[in-house]
């Protein structure tokens, strides 16, 4: 439904996404998920034909976003991050206006505001003031905005920022209501937000993408800690008895290296470097090696706010 | 069409959201009300003058034109006192759509910047043709009370009217450029100042320059709507500036999208 191919893009010298690329299949829903500044609004904004990219392609829903850009912009419903409301509207005139200039027919406006309003749940307020609005309800109207004339494509540009846990959890629940119906991308920079909305997940740091799983997969990677690999010497059935007492040990891989000399790969949620040296050298073992492997997102990881409570 | 209507609508609903709109239209009706009533006493004295000078050589008193001494100066105020208001007009058109970030959903569906930029300019328009309903309510007046001319009082409104567009659709470019509505008031008023002071600088500079000058201010070609003449070069030369503004404003948004 949404190919993204070698997309960069240049604000002045400076280069805010290099090389994206990445596929969106219909129906689905796509978290990208990046920290700040990783890029993700840039190409957000590139793919609703916002603006272009310094180079690079990409189609939406078939179309290209050169050659069809308005075709592009009629099949997709777009939520900014800061949410494009006009303050001293109405919440039902602002959404008749974005109808109209969205090419709903005279006759549908009516019926199609008041789908939005009731798939977005913002039927107490349409009569209200969009400027005294709290932000979670501003935040719930420009999504009703994004799904008028219900658009094949829908892309939200982290809905969930600013809004308290329990307008976090509404939005959501939102979202995950479009699964089926719009191919969506979501974009984050909460880990668990993607976790729990999305089917799979791109993540994007510096520009790059740097991985693209699905969030069990990711989830296991980051929980799953670290992988110690340790060289030993001596026989693989002494090696096996040394390390069997060691607790917490998910999974061991034993491989030969040369004659006498085994390589053994742990993986754990727990830091046993400790445990380990201690048991091969008083079992009479040569350590001849113990390293970390660090996954290559741990320092992406990092940066994520993984935790709920930092939302708010 | 539809989308500029919708733009239209919008925009012209959205002058009255704001007090700024009612200060506006006050302002304005005040000081062309103003102006009106001391356009009308002077004309009032002049007349009182002729009776008594009449009456003091005993012949009768010369026929006073209240189109050339009363409607033909009262245009002019008309004119200077839109110059002052419009930018407050137009300040808001663009830079409020920058300001509150509403152009990443404006470039995102599917209209054009021609749309957009038609639709914001019409509303301004008839946000001024608004404007101008108590002063043809004072020019009624004149009806009422004596015999002034028609046909000098259409070609006067045309002639504002088509003013109007200019200074609106330079105000509506200047507005294109910053998403502080103060600079865009600022800018747009030096920019109409300008256009129409250039005008009053022709007969300071050599005879080569002057033409130009006079060719390009936006007084010169006013001066024969206030006094009943419709010509054709006027009228082509205010559309020509209209649409130069209106194309400037487009390249700009044009060029924002491909650049912000
Ligand atoms: N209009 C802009 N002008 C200059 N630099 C920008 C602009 N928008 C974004 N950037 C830069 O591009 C990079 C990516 O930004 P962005 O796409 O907004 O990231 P994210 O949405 O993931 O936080 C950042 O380093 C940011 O500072
Ligand atoms: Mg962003």
């Amino acid at each position: 439904m949404i190919e993204v191919e070698g997309l960069t893009r240049y604000y002045g010298a400076k280069k805010a996404i290099s090389d994206v690329t990445f596929q969106v299949k219909k129906g689905e829903i796509l978290g990208l998920l990046g920290p700040n500044a990783a890029g993700k609004t840039t190409t957000m904004r590139i793919l609703t034909c916002f603006m272009p990219p310094t180079s690079g392609k990409a189609t939406v829903g078939g179309y290209d976003i050169f050659e069809n850009s308005i075709d592009v912009r009629r099949i997709t419903g777009y939520l900014p991050e800061n949410p494009p409301l006009y303050m001293d509207m109405t919440t039902r005139d602002y959404l008749e206006f974005v109808a109209r200039i969205k090419e709903t027919p005279k006759d549908k406006l009516i019926s199609e505001v008041d789908s939005v309003v009731e798939k977005a749940a913002i039927g107490d307020v349409q009569n209200r003031i969009i400027g005294k609005l709290s932000k979670g309800y501003k935040q719930r109207v420009g999504l009703a905005q994004s799904l008028l004339n219900n658009p094949q494509i829908v892309i939200l540009d982290e809905p969930t920022v600013g809004l308290d846990p329990k307008q976090i959890i509404e939005i959501r629940d939102l979202i995950r209501n479009l699964k089926g119906d719009h191919t969506v991308i979501l974009s984050s920079h909460i880990l668990p937000e993607i976790e729990q909305t999305c089917e799979r997940v791109v993540i994007i740091n510096q520009g790059k993408v740097v991985a693209q799983d699905t969030p069990e997969e990711l989830t296991r990677k980051l929980k799953g800690g670290e992988k110690v690999i340790l060289q030993i010497e001596g026989s693989s059935e002494d090696i096996k008895k040394a390390l069997k007492g060691i607790k917490g040990i998910d999974k061991m891989d034993i491989e030969k290296v040369k004659q006498g000399v085994s390589k053994i790969i742990i993986e754990s949620d727990k830091d046993l470097r400790k445990d380990l040296a201690q048991k091969v050298v008083n079992s009479g073992l040569g350590l001849l090696e113990l390293t970390v492997d660090k996954f290559t997102l741990e320092d992406i990881f990092l940066e994520l706010t993984t935790k709920e409570e930092e939302v708010a | 069409m539809e989308a500029t209507l919708a733009i239209f609508n919008k925009e012209f609903k959205s002058f009255f959201y704001s007090p700024i709109a009612y200060l506006i239209l006050a302002f304005f009706t005040v000081l062309t009300g103003l102006f009106f009533y001391l356009n009308l006493s002077g004309f009032v004295e002049a007349s009182m003058m002729e009776m008594m000078r009449a009456q003091q050589y005993r012949m009768a008193p010369r026929p006073m034109n209240v189109n050339l001494m009363l409607i033909r100066p009262y245009f002019w105020n008309i004119a200077l006192i839109a110059l002052f208001t419009l930018p407050a007009i137009t300040m808001r058109l663009y830079s409020e759509e920058k300001r509150l970030g509403t152009v990443e959903l404006l470039y995102t569906v599917p209209i054009t910047p021609t749309q957009i930029i038609s639709g914001k300019f019409l509303a301004g328009l008839a946000l001024f043709i608004v404007m101008l309903i108590p002063t043809m309510i004072f020019h009624a007046f004149l009806f009422l009370y004596g015999e002034p001319e028609f046909m000098p009082i259409l070609s006067g409104y045309i002639g504002l009217i088509l003013l109007g567009s200019a200074f609106i659709a330079v105000g509506l470019f200047i507005s294109t450029t910053t998403e502080n509505q103060i600079i865009a008031a600022i800018g747009g008023l030096a920019v109409s100042l300008i256009l129409w002071l250039i005008g009053w600088g022709a007969s300071y500079v050599g005879p080569t320059l002057a033409p130009v000058l006079e060719y390009v201010s936006i007084i010169t070609h006013y001066e024969d709507f206030s006094q009943g003449i419709i010509d054709t070069g006027h009228l082509i030369y205010y559309i020509l500036f209209t649409f130069t503004g209106l194309y400037f404003a487009l390249k700009m948004i044009e060029s924002v999208k491909w650049r912000a």
